[in-house]
């Protein structure tokens, strides 16, 4: 995890817009209202420097009473997603602050955006490592199969990070150097050029650079 | 209004006339040479509308010293200065990909709305 601030926000979905020049430029939109911090951690009494964030309002009522008795502090109600982002220094951030797109991120900066890709569930080695398989007709009798895993009597066993069937997607993933095209503060929304991971509501953390 | 919504609606173009498949037009296209800016005229049929928000676009061909020329535009693409609808075609597909086997007379469109 980078030892760096961001903010957190949501995929909205994809269209494009078109540069000065005329040139079409595919973009994500991202929800990327306020934050508010909730929570402040220092080098003294944690061992690091950091804050917690709350992003997306949430009734209180929802909330568990330990949650409740947290975001109290805050005084700004509950929130649906709660994260935490290393800081070089944390005394400049105090509990029930606001933090916004405007300022941390320019038009045309450059961010990195992680969000949990969408998951595939159990996948066999083509679809998840795009192994070739073999042909299916003329008689082969080997389709979608990985082949052989190692050698025998050396070093007779699998080697390790070998290239098996298993969970595909669900993980997190980071997308460095997105170029930011639009920063919209009046409706909360964020344009970045590209793709970014994860499904469409999905939670995304933003960090600078 | 949802926020995709609202940014194609701020992007997309209002100044572009209406126009289908089998229709005759004159695209005038902004080409940047340079820091040169000149504006050329792409005139053909339309074969193809492929409609949408900003993913809009249409293919227009023209025979270009004997040789068949296709070029899509994106319909919102601010490169396109104007449109002109020089005629309005009667087709009975929505794409007219059978042109390309087609040339000389057999390749004309008929004009709607004559009799």
């Amino acid at each position: 995890m980078p030892k760096k601030i961001g903010i957190l926000g949501k995929k909205v979905g994809m269209t494009r817009v078109y540069s000065a020049e005329g040139a079409a430029i595919v973009v994500t939109a991202i929800e990327a209202s306020p934050c508010t911090v909730l929570q402040v951690k220092t080098d003294d009494k944690d061992g690091y420097s950091a804050i917690q964030i709350g992003f997306d309002p949430k009734k209180e009522s929802r909330m568990t009473k330990p949650m409740q008795g947290h975001v109290k502090a805050a005084g700004q109600g509950g929130f649906y997603h709660i994260k935490e982002f290393r800081v070089d220094d944390s005394s400049k951030y105090e509990v029930g602050q606001q933090i916004s797109m405007t300022d941390l991120f320019n038009t045309g900066d450059l961010v990195d955006i992680s969000g949990r890709a969408k998951g595939r569930g159990f996948q066999g080695v083509i679809k998840r490592h795009g192994f070739k398989g073999g042909r299916d007709t003329h008689g082969s009798m080997f389709h979608r199969a990985p082949g052989s895993i190692g050698c025998s009597a050396w070093p007779s066993r699998v080697v390790k990070g070998k290239k098996m069937p298993g969970q595909m997607g669900n993980n997190l993933v980071t997308k460095k150097n997105v170029i930011v095209v639009d920063i919209r503060p009046e409706s909360n929304v964020m344009l970045v050029r590209g793709n970014v991971p994860g499904s469409k509501q999905g939670l995304l953390q933003i960090f600078i650079k | 209004m949802n926020i995709l919504e609202q940014i194609d609606r701020e992007n997309m173009r209002y100044d572009i006339p209406e126009f289908r498949t089998g229709d005759t037009v004159s695209v005038h296209i902004r080409i940047i040479e340079g820091n040169k800016e000149r504006v050329q005229i792409f005139k053909g049929v339309v074969i193809r509308f492929k409609k949408g928000t900003m993913g809009a676009s249409f293919t227009v061909r023209k025979i270009s010293n004997g040789i068949g020329v296709e070029k899509t535009f994106p319909l919102h693409s601010p490169r396109i200065e104007k449109i002109e609808l020089n005629t309005q075609g009667r087709v009975r597909r929505a794409r007219l990909y059978y042109l390309r086997e087609l040339k000389g007379k057999a390749a004309r469109i008929k004009e709607r709305g004559l009799n």
